[in-house]
């Protein structure tokens, strides 16, 4: 049995799962328009910013930067062999244009991939047409990244 | 500014800290959500803990929603989707091809990233919330 099929590591991931999924509706990140009230910097003027988000995005950082000082020590995670780490290092065309992108989308619906799946949840009116384009998305990006990374890297 | 709620944010906020952290210490994984679902898709390897984990994600924020209403959907949080039809296909789409152009999305980069100290994340994550702000200013839908 590989160790990403031991019971153990399973059930880590759905408590995982679970804490990130309670964490969004908890924090009201789930919510489109709590989302777009932060991004709506135009309403600082006139008191109608919501800060919130930053509360929420600082707060995660915070307990994760201790969660990495904690795997740091060790030589390897509780129940795989080695810690996936991303390898990419470079700043680089794709991650900055991708990075756009995902912005655009981000302010014209106040949803970003963990509130998209969250709100399954919930099953707001459209969500099936956001969920269903966000994969598409994501699959053609799994065709254009590496043509990008080709091109870009010729520049 | 009566929609401001730190409390919530900041207890919220350390429960997705929390999950992350079990994760990478755990599994080694990056709790990153674009990645997750984006892995997915073909050619996937490793399947199963991913379609657990977002299950779970799934289940649990129904179950909070049923425990603690009053945060909740029907009370502050009113999980109703902004924009008609054709806006939201457009933005489903950039989300999904931007966060897997750019390998991460607002738990990838913006948690993940920033707490491993990533540059790569640090240059995203201004990016993105930069031009979200930006197209948030521009098409004025708030």
């Amino acid at each position: 049995m590989t160790d990403s099929l031991k019971p153990l590591y399973l059930l880590n991931a759905a408590i995982s799962g679970a804490l990130f999924g309670a964490g969004l509706y908890v924090s009201q990140m789930v919510d489109p328009l709590k989302v777009l009230r932060f991004l709506d910097f135009g309403a600082m003027a006139s008191g109608g910013w919501d800060p919130s988000l930053a509360f929420v995005i600082v707060a995660a950082i915070g307990v994760m930067f201790v969660g990495v000082r904690i795997a740091g020590k060790r030589a390897r995670p509780l129940f795989d062999l080695q810690f996936h780490k991303p390898d990419a290092k470079q700043i680089d065309v794709p991650l900055v244009a991708g990075a756009v992108l995902f912005g655009i989308g981000w302010g014209m619906s106040g949803i970003c991939p963990g509130p998209a799946i969250a709100l399954v949840a919930f099953m707001p009116q459209n969500l099936a047409i956001f969920l269903m384009t966000m994969f598409a998305g994501s699959l053609l990006g799994s065709y254009i990244t590496p043509w990008l990374k080709q091109r870009t890297a010729l520049a | 500014m009566d929609s401001f709620t730190p409390l919530t944010a900041l207890v919220g906020g350390g429960m997705i800290g929390l999950a992350s952290a079990l994760l990478w210490i755990g599994n080694g994984r990056i709790a990153g959500i674009s990645g997750i679902f984006g892995q997915l898709l073909p050619p996937a390897k490793t399947v199963l803990w991913r379609v657990i984990f977002l299950a779970a994600m799934i289940g649990a924020a129904f179950a909070a929603a049923k425990l603690l209403p009053e945060l909740g959907v029907g009370g502050n949080v009113e999980a109703q989707m902004v924009g008609n039809p054709l806006w939201l296909a457009i933005a489903g789409l950039l989300v999904g091809l931007g966060t897997k152009i750019g390998n991460g999305c607002t738990s990838g980069h913006g948690v993940c990233g920033l707490a491993r100290l990533s540059l790569r994340s640090l240059v995203a994550v201004i990016v993105f919330f930069a031009t979200a702000i930006i197209t948030v200013a521009v098409t004025g839908i708030v």
